[in-house]
């Protein structure tokens, strides 16, 4: 466990906390990012604009952090076939499944869901088992 | 969180297995949970009419298990997921962006496929 950063992810995930908490206190939204991201493109016009900054804000905070704190730079090197078929499936699945990882995990766990504890377990558990076929039995 | 290493070093739990992302998602609920229990107090967010927030339905269907196990896949074989994509695409790199593409393909897929209600 030598690679655990508790400190950094405690205040990652208070910084994740009190983003959705100001989107609720502002614009009494919840910050699920794969709903923002289909209603930025299906919902009415006045309602896309909050959407759409909220995205760009997303898009650039790393950026924005890196250039305060830098962080090692992080190497990609997965095929390319492999990053289209798990962005299809996140896409698919997260619409079907009403929620993503901050819709779910974070916001719907904060608001004592039946539906995102579920959800959550669920595909914790279903990303584990990939990771581990992928890395363990496919030896990737 | 949006380095995807990160995300499968908690993943892996048969390999050097680092549970940091357990306190982001601890951090963030411990956070909103704490806020929201002051905010909802309120008759009505600042900017809006009234809160906009979705059922909190007790109904566990096919599409949720079903949807949470095709996200879980997807999210296991790279490790991104749709925020953790968005905030990496400024480093410029092509996996974050690729990603976020085929993102919008799965969903542009359920919405011709799926969602026929």
């Amino acid at each position: 466990m030598e690679n655990f950063t508790p400190y950094s992810a405690l205040i990652g995930g208070l910084l994740i906390g009190l983003s959705a908490a100001l989107l609720l206190f502002f614009n009494g939204r919840v910050a699920g990012i794969s709903g923002i991201i289909v209603d930025s493109f299906s919902a009415e016009i006045n309602n896309r604009y909050w959407r759409g900054f909220f995205l760009i804000g997303l898009m650039f905070s790393a950026a924005i952090i890196n250039t305060f704190f830098p962080v090692a730079e992080v190497t990609y090197s997965r095929p390319m076939l492999l990053v289209i078929v798990a962005g299809i499936f996140v896409g698919y699945g997260a619409r079907l499944g009403n929620g993503c990882t901050s819709g779910h995990a974070v916001c719907g766990l904060a608001r004592f869901s039946l539906r995102s504890a579920v959800a959550t377990l669920t595909f914790i558990s279903a990303a584990m088992l990939t990771t581990y076929i992928m890395r363990h039995v496919l030896g990737y | 969180m949006s380095n995807p290493d990160k995300v499968l070093a908690f993943l892996d739990i048969a390999g050097n297995w680092d549970l940091s992302l357990i306190l982001v998602m601890f951090g963030a609920v411990m956070t909103l949970t704490t806020a929201q229990h002051f905010i909802l107090k309120r008759s009505k967010p600042v900017c809006d009419s009234h809160f906009h927030l979705p059922k909190t339905g007790n109904l566990i269907d096919y599409r949720l298990v079903l949807g949470a196990m095709i996200f879980g896949v997807g999210w296991g074989l790279v490790g991104f997921c749709p925020g953790s994509a968005l905030a990496a695409l400024s480093d410029g790199k092509r996996d974050p962006f690729i990603f976020t593409i085929a993102l919008g393909i799965g969903m542009m897929l359920f919405s011709r496929f799926h969602n026929k209600k």
